[in-house]
């Protein structure tokens, strides 16, 4: 393990895999809560963060509890409990220690208990065999990717807003259009980073 | 059979664990909420039209809760009724709160005013406004793009004809169309008074008279007629002193363009009819 690889782990996870551009995971809140930058950042810094942490959780409950045990099959329900029971216990965190932080984040922490794109984090990390600080690493990168995904996104929502679509396209039509555009012109990045380090 | 126990008591044991930790986390980490707070909350309109100058109905009772002799009578929407349930809630003398109601002063449809050009911007009173005030040939005339209708909470106005209405059974007086509005045509108004001008030009009347066929022109008639002499005459536009003004209409007969007009029971013109059977 070298600093190398993980560089490549999080270039990979953050462009080349881009969560939603690529994988197409955590669709709901990317079109829901992107309308204005400073919320769809404030999203995705908590996902960064319930990312970082359902991995540091789980990674250990996979490989010294269930699979020694034989009981890998387990890996779905044991990681969708951890990671709501995870959720939960943030909320009420931040519920004493910040709560102006609780308060602009509001109904997007409940909502990542059952956000796909923290799920296939978490079960991607055990699927191609990372260690723990891999695992981390390829979180981190998931979130990042996630929250330039955001970034972007809601700099374009901003744009349509003003813009004048036919009637049939307003809305949710356009805005996945843009989508679309947006996904192909991150497939660009596909062989882009390993030849960058390699 | 070995591999079910063990996945079942695994289980079991992760929820029974992580169960444990939240039990014990919401316990240590509880937040005092005031129980008063949610009575309070379920008593506020719950529109978050923000009038009381606190970010939502929230925040209001919030405020109201924090012991720094916010006063109960902020809300315009809640009015007297709500006055007395919060009073009574916090243990206060419940204060007097004047109901109020915005009022558009300006009668110039499309119909009554003429334009000075055909625009083709976006379709906002605020965009319009910036493009040499708007497509009206009347600078202080209503625009008829309905910000003032966007941000209304309780659906009390409406776009007739490219004129602003306001519904005063529906207005709650939160006055944010008042705020809304870039020609500062709105005013809020006592729900007591009678009659109002409805005109907010301060142009002199033959100007007027070619822009607008409802507009001011300042012929002094009311003020003469008036009987109670609460008609004065301003910047060339008739204005109504409501503390002397007994509400007796007669300004309503009276008037040549038909820009004094009573506003209850509703803000309508009455010359409209009588123009509508012409046509």
């Amino acid at each position: 393990m070298e600093f190398r690889t993980l560089i490549i782990i999080m270039m990979s996870a953050a462009l080349v895999n881009n969560f939603v551009l690529i994988q197409f995971l955590g669709i709901c809140p990317f079109l829901g809560v992107s309308k204005q930058l400073k919320s769809a950042t404030g999203m995705s810094i908590a996902v960064i963060f319930v990312m970082l942490l359902a991995t540091a959780v789980t990674w250990p409950i996979t490989i010294f509890l269930l699979q020694p045990n034989g009981i890998g099959f387990l890996q779905t329900i044991v990681f969708v409990l951890t990671i709501a029971a995870l959720v939960q216990l943030v909320e009420i965190t931040l519920k004493r220690f910040m709560p102006a932080l609780y308060s602009v984040l509001g109904v997007y922490l409940p909502l990542m208990a059952t956000n796909c794109a923290i799920l296939a984090v978490v079960l991607l990390n055990i699927n191609n065999e990372h260690s723990f600080v891999e695992s981390l690493v390829n979180s981190l990168g998931a979130g990042l990717g996630f929250l330039l995904a955001m970034v972007i996104f809601s700099g374009i929502q901003e744009h349509l807003e003003n813009a004048d679509p036919p009637a049939c396209m307003r809305g949710l039509p356009i805005a996945l259009f843009s989508v679309a555009i947006l996904s192909l012109a991150f497939f660009g990045f596909t062989g882009v980073v390993e030849n960058l380090f390699g | 059979m070995n591999m079910i126990v063990i996945a079942i008591l695994s289980v079991t044991t992760i929820a029974a664990i992580l169960a444990a930790v939240l039990c014990i986390a919401s316990r240590v980490m509880a937040v005092e909420v005031d129980e008063r707070l949610q009575t309070i909350k379920d008593c506020l309109p719950g529109s978050n039209c923000g009038a009381c100058g606190y970010p939502g109905c929230e925040g209001y009772a919030v405020a109201l809760l924090s012991g720094d002799g916010i006063g109960a009578n902020l809300c315009p929407p809640g009015g007297a009724v709500l006055v007395a349930q919060l009073s009574e809630i916090l243990g206060v003398t419940a204060e007097n709160v004047a109901q109020s109601i915005a009022v558009v002063r300006c009668m110039g449809d499309r119909d009554a005013q003429q334009t000075k050009m055909e625009y083709k911007g976006i379709e906002t009173c605020k965009a319009a406004k910036q493009l040499f005030g708007g497509a009206g040939a009347c600078a202080f005339g209503c625009m008829g793009y309905g910000d003032c209708q966007v941000v209304c909470p309780s659906d009390a106005v409406c776009m007739e004809n490219g004129l602003a209405r306001i519904s005063p059974a529906r207005c709650t007086g939160c006055t944010l169309c008042v705020k809304a509005c870039p020609n500062q045509l709105i005013t809020m108004e006592s729900t007591s008074i009678a009659t109002a001008v409805l005109c907010n030009t301060i142009e002199k009347g033959a100007i007027v008279r070619k822009k607008c066929s409802y507009g001011c022109i300042a012929c002094g008639k009311c003020v003469r007629e008036c009987p109670s002499n609460s008609i004065i005459m301003k910047h060339n536009l008739a204005q109504i002193d409501y503390e002397t003004c007994t509400g007796c209409g007669r300004c309503v007969e009276v008037c040549i363009t038909h820009c004094i007009q009573p506003l209850r029971p509703i803000q309508e013109p009455v010359a409209m009819e009588s123009e509508a059977t012409l046509v």
